[in-house]
């Protein structure tokens, strides 16, 4: 299996290789600079920024610069945060993100695969409904909906927890963000688990454990359960995707420091580097999942080889 | 043999009724059998007699929609109703099943040595270490080779055969009384079929217990069973002892079901016909395609050097166990699939021509397959199915014409013709059978490779098929290569057939030839695990004493 | 060989024939929810088609006077607010009011003075912002009284006004069109690049087939949100760039569906069947392999939809979306989360608009997968 991941990471070098030269020339062909907000700089003030960030170079030179310093691990300075390197950034706004998204995927798969099994398991009847009512609103209302609807009935009217900041990590900071976060993809993965545990529960060999008068939990757990967490499995790669994204919203709302902000302001402020850092975390972060995925996916299900 | 006073195991007066959008479907209307210790009952009936439906009613089984009403007693102890924990107290460890299908009926994500190990460990209380080597030992037991080691082997790196052994591992562990066999060896090549059953039949014996069948297999019964329940439309017709029934059936039903077997043997053709199709080191090899970036897989030889001749009128039979190359066969003389060797079809060579070089061919070399659901299109009405060929060889022909040609092609295999404006879901499998037979017959064939056209159907649909395709045969001089696994359907119908194994011909020659003399030793496995059960049977447990 | 409940009859079926288009219909009007969907649908595209130009106001249409007014059935500005504002203009015209009335749009006045009245005191009425067209309609013989009426310009806000003071409600009517035609447009465009990219490669399979895959499966491993996000900050905000870019994501499901849908049919039995027949690769397509593709990718588009219109809100909410004064949902949704706490409504009445929409599309999408393919559930 170590030969399988190695192998794994070192064929993700050219994905990640592609992605930042899409990304870099992408940015650069773009109109507009870092600078062009700034009010009206002196020409010779310009010029000197343009020289100390290297921008009045040909674009191939930037870019195989770029490529040089990011091979020894240093993703540049940010051209908008003055004082701070990318790096710094990225390792401030990162704990943040990560804690956020952490804690929303596990709360997506422990409470959705929990609603999931149990709509199952009572399949038609009245609690059955409820999780797939409650599913449909989840997929439907987006987060950006749900976060501000969040924050302005326990944050504002009722007051029960703090509607924004991030205050250290305080847990009652954590609370409303983690929900907003999570509740599309708590969602999703109800409906998943729900029907394939549906499927699983009336597969042949769940009959054959029932006619071997195993006990219900042995039948749903062990027999069931397994089988039917396989397309959860699959889906963590595209909840995690849909976790970044969620995260650059629920940031912007709740005032959080995470890296999805730093997206979106570097974005807008055109500040390369910045933009390229997230991008580079985002990628890393994207192969690394789907590896989990297959990894997971090879230790429950034994036809599955490593090949 | 008389019946017994205490039943093992009794059903009275079982009805099972499912819900479905369309309201409630009775499967079961009151059945009632009784199982004595030690005996061997069998329980047959055709698809949809509701023979499964009742046991798995007994055994708490059914699907959510369904509901069952009456009494399943077990040592006088009533089934029906009872708590889950009650009932399993006798699932798995008095009473054990096994199902058709081995591969779906054991969990595809543990080892076999954990799934016997769960009932021995639940009803049992074995630890985990006896349980282990209980395992063992009814691996050895089922004669698993080198059990030891496939202890930690999954379901899907075993053998159908052997995943059945596994299955009745299962059954065994915890000694029962009674072992409920559905359909235990029709997925099973005929030759493993004998296998399994002998080893069932051999166990019994040694271990007493009584053992339920539940098939459509005639062939089985009378090898094996003592008493016979006949079942038809979820209700019992007839009962009684397997030699009594077979001998003297006293419903018209079971006497239908005896006879079903196809009978005749089609005259031969005049010495003078022409030959039709010739083929010449006919190879089909198969790669697995090369993926982006990885390489292609050792190529697997499907079918190797298989010559064959059929003149007008003949039908040449292709007998095989599963992945014999027999279809491969078929769909390579028809250049289907592409394939070395010479074909020649009325003296022309049709080997190695293109899509449209063939189509000129493609009118009088036609194919029925086996899957009647499968192979009709289901967004398309019979009429326009039955057609779509004219479009392609007959674009001359106006729709009225079209039609009249449906309307004859149908009346041809006995459907009504006013069924063109139907959908195929509409129909069952034996008329739908009819359909795909029609779509042949619409171009006037001069040749039709038929690919298990009865497989899929019950025993006297089947029938109806075989004399229809005969009939038809003899009306158009058709010639056909009759592809099949089931050697009775094939020697009521071939003149000439070929036994097949791994992609070669084991032996060809007359259908007498074949089935009354045949010289390889395979073949004659073949014959006897299909014709003679109970002497295959015998001399198996007579070999292991 | 499993028993089966004997659902079908051996007896041929009677005389009513349905397809499986027909008999998937019947089940979708069976289904509740999917039917109030298709009429919350209806309603929704009626809104947003004919909305913005029966609604009295224009979207872009500034009210500088009515800045966040709560959404209300009372017409804007108020009698409570109109009365002492009359009140006040006369007043300051040194005249005693002795009856206001406000009948509708008019406004009538009875007032006195202690001095003969000048009747270009109506100037004083027209000054103000809430009267307009002032004029006397009736003259004590003394002149020591008069009667004026003065139209008044009342507006109705159902929905509230914005922080700028344009009508909410016609704004959500316009951001309900804007939403369905990029969802329309967007779907259309993943539509045709996924079906001719997955039925390509299905059809073609091999070597060829997996290269296309392969290039699918890398796409889907990029975080493209990220790159729809860069391509419209930094190409602008163009509504057609807006479409493209996300039909351009969600094309590589549609792609996959397909293929998987065209390699499963052409194992299909019914396909070999007509490939025996010699029928061409053109019919075995038409015939054969596209309508039966047809059901899963009519269920994905009525899907897709709604994931497109999220999409399309997320990057609107980000401020990535369309321009002013044009608006979206997500817009509206923006502005309102970020006035929550003093106009709730402007959060409010887009979010439900947006969840209206979304949840029609789901539920229709969800009814037409079970009408189509009943063993799903």
């Amino acid at each position: 299996m170590f030969r399988y991941v190695l192998r794994r990471l070192l064929g993700a070098i050219p994905t990640l290789f592609l992605i930042v030269t899409g990304a870099f020339f992408l940015i650069r062909v773009a109109p507009g600079g870092p600078f062009d907000r700034e009010r009206t700089l002196e020409p010779t003030v310009m010029a000197n920024l343009n020289r100390v960030f290297h921008l009045d170079e040909p674009l191939w030179q930037q870019y195989f610069y770029y490529l040089g310093n990011l091979a020894r691990g240093d993703l540049g300075p940010s051209f908008v945060y003055r004082d701070f390197s990318v790096g710094q950034l990225l390792a401030s706004g990162l704990p943040v993100s990560m804690t956020l998204g952490g804690l929303a995927l596990l709360l997506a798969l422990v409470v959705g695969g929990i609603l999931g099994c149990i709509a199952a398991l009572r399949q038609n009847t009245g609690i059955d409904y409820a999780v797939i009512a409650t599913a449909t609103f989840g997929i439907t209302v987006p987060n950006f909906v749900v976060a501000p609807l969040l924050a302005l009935v326990f944050g504002v009217w009722l007051s029960w927890l703090p509607a924004g900041g991030w205050n250290d990590g305080n847990p009652a900071n954590l609370v409303l963000p983690v929900i907003a976060l999570a509740l599309p993809q708590i969602a999703v993965v109800a409906r998943l688990i729900r029907g394939s545990m549906i499927e699983a529960l009336r597969s042949d060999h769940v009959r054959t454990a029932r006619a071997y008068g195993l006990p219900t939990w042995m039948i749903v757990i062990i027999h069931a359960l397994r089988a039917a967490c396989l397309p959860a499995v699959s889906y963590i790669g595209p909840a995690a995707a849909g976790l970044l994204t969620g995260s650059i919203i629920i940031e912007q709302i709740f005032g959080l420091p995470g890296i999805g902000r730093y997206f979106v302001t570097g974005a807008l402020n055109r500040d390369y580097t910045l933009v390229m850092g997230t991008v580079i975390i985002i990628a890393i972060f994207v192969v690394l999942f789907n590896l989990l995925v297959d990894v997971l996916y090879a230790l429950l299900d034994p036809r599955v080889r490593y090949d | 043999m008389t019946q017994p006073r205490s039943p093992l195991f009794e059903l009275d007066d079982i009805h099972v009724s499912f819900a479905t959008p369309d309201g409630p479907v009775e499967a079961v209307r009151g059945v009632s059998m009784q199982i004595a210790r030690g005996e061997t009952v069998a329980v047959v009936g055709e698809s949809g007699s509701g023979k499964s439906q009742a046991m798995m009613a007994a055994m708490g089984l059914l699907a959510g929609n369904g509901q069952v009403t009456g009494a399943a007693r077990f040592n006088g102890d009533n089934l029906i109703g009872q708590s889950k924990r009650a009932l399993d107290r006798i699932r798995g460890a008095k009473i054990t099943m096994i199902f058709q299908e081995p591969m779906t009926s054991l969990d595809p994500l543990y080892t076999i040595e954990r799934q016997i190990a769960e009932p021995l460990m639940v009803h049992g209380g074995l630890s985990r270490r006896k349980a282990r080597a209980r395992a063992l030992d009814l691996l050895e037991l089922v004669r698993i080779p080198n059990a030891k080691a496939r202890l930690g082997a999954y379901p899907h790196e075993l053998s159908g055969g052997q995943r059945q052994r596994v299955m009745i591992a299962m059954a065994l562990a915890n000694d029962p009384d009674l072992l409920i066999a559905d359909e235990p060896t029709t997925a099973l090549d005929v030759t493993i079929q004998a296998e399994i059953l002998g080893l069932l039949a051999d166990l019994q014996t040694r271990l007493g217990m009584a053992i339920l069948f539940i098939t459509h297999d005639l062939g089985i019964v009378q090898a094996l069973a003592d008493r016979v329940y006949v079942m038809r439309h979820g209700v019992v017709v007839e009962h009684g002892p397997t030699d009594r029934i077979f001998a003297a059936p006293e419903t018209a039903y079971t006497t239908m079901l005896l006879d079903s077997e196809p009978t005749g043997r089609k005259a031969p053709v005049a010495p003078e016909a022409e030959t039709v199709m010739d083929a010449r080191g006919v190879t089909v090899t198969f790669t697995t395609p090369a993926g982006f970036l990885s390489r292609p897989s050792a190529p697997i030889h499907a079918v190797r050097a298989v010559n064959l001749s059929l003149r007008r009128g003949e039908t040449l039979g292709v007998v095989g166990e599963s992945g014999s190359g027999k279809s491969t066969l078929g769909r390579a003389v028809l250049q289907l699939l592409p394939s070395e060797g010479r074909v020649s079809f009325l003296g022309t060579s049709i080997s190695g021509l293109d899509r449209s070089a063939m189509r000129p061919y493609r009118k009088s070399l036609q194919m029925v397959f086996q899957d009647p659901y499968g192979s009709l299109s289901p967004r398309m009405t019979v009429g326009e199915i039955i057609t779509e060929g004219l479009l392609v060889h007959a674009p001359e022909l106006s729709a009225k014409d079209r039609d009249a040609r449906a309307r004859a092609a149908l009346q041809e295999v006995d459907l009504d013709p006013a069924v063109r404006n139907r959908f195929p879901h509409e129909f069952s499998g034996g008329q739908r059978q009819r359909i795909a037979i029609a779509r042949a017959l619409v171009l006037h064939p001069t040749l039709i490779v038929l690919d298990e056209p009865t497989s899929a159907l019950d025993r006297s649909v089947q029938k109806q098929i075989v004399t229809l395709l005969r009939d038809l045969q003899i009306r158009h001089a058709m010639s056909y290569i009759f592809i099949s696994h089931d050697l009775a359907v094939v020697r009521a119908l071939a003149d000439h057939v070929m036994v097949m194994r791994d992609g070669t011909v084991v032996e060809a020659g007359s259908t007498a030839q074949i089935f009354d003399d045949p010289t390889s030793n395979y073949t004659r496995r073949l014959m006897r695990a299909a014709f003679d059960l109970s002497t295959v049977l015998s001399e198996q447990s007579v070999a292991r004493t | 060989m499993t028993d089966m409940p004997p659902l079908s009859a051996a007896a041929l079926p009677d005389s009513s024939s349905r397809s499986l288009w027909a008999t998937a219909l019947l089940r979708l009007r069976r289904n509740r929810a999917a039917m109030g969907s298709i009429v919350v649908l209806i309603l929704l595209s009626l809104a947003g088609i004919f909305g913005p130009m029966l609604s009295p106001h224009d979207y872009a249409r500034v009210y500088p006077a009515f800045v966040k007014v709560p959404a209300s059935v009372e017409a804007y500005p108020r009698a409570a607010d109109i009365l002492p504002a009359a009140e006040q203009v006369l007043t300051r015209a040194r005249l005693t009011p002795d009856t206001i009335r406000l009948d509708g749009t008019v406004l009538t006045v009875t007032a006195s003075a202690s001095r003969p009245i000048d009747p270009r005191v109506t100037r004083y009425l027209d000054r103000s912002d809430l009267f307009s067209n002032a004029r006397v309609t009736a003259t004590a013989p003394d002149d020591l009284s008069v009667t004026m009426q003065a139209d008044v310009a009342r507006y109705y806000f159902f929905a509230g006004t914005d922080a700028n003071g344009r009508d909410l409600l016609a704004r959500i009517l316009i951001s309900i069109r804007i939403s369905l035609m990029i969802g329309a447009l967007a779907t259309t465009v993943a539509l045709i690049v996924g079906v001719a990219y997955g039925a390509t490669a299905g059809y073609l399979g091999g070597r060829i087939d997996s290269l296309m895959m392969r290039l699918v499966d890398i796409l889907y491993s990029l975080p493209f949100i990220f790159f729809v996000i860069l391509l419209v900050v930094f190409f602008g905000r163009n509504i057609v760039l807006m479409f493209i870019a996300v039909g351009m994501v969600e094309w590589l499901d549609m792609a996959r569906i397909v293929r998987g849908q065209t390699i499963s049919l052409r194992r299909r039995e019914f396909v070999q069947a007509a490939d025996a027949l010699g029928v061409g690769a053109g019919g075995i397509l038409r015939r054969h392999i596209i309508p039966n593709t047809l059901g899963p990718v009519i269920v994905y588009m009525t899907l897709l939809i709604p994931k497109v219109i999220l999409l399309e809100s997320f990057l609107s909410f980000l401020g990535l979306g369309v321009q002013e004064p044009l608006s979206s949902l997500g817009v509206l949704i923006s502005e309102g989360a970020k006035d929550m706490r003093g106009a709730p409504y402007m959060l409010l009445y887009p979010s439900i608009a947006l969840t209206l929409l979304l949840f029609a599309l789901n539920f229709l999408g969800d009814g037409l997968r079970d009408a189509l393919d009943p063993k799903d559930r």
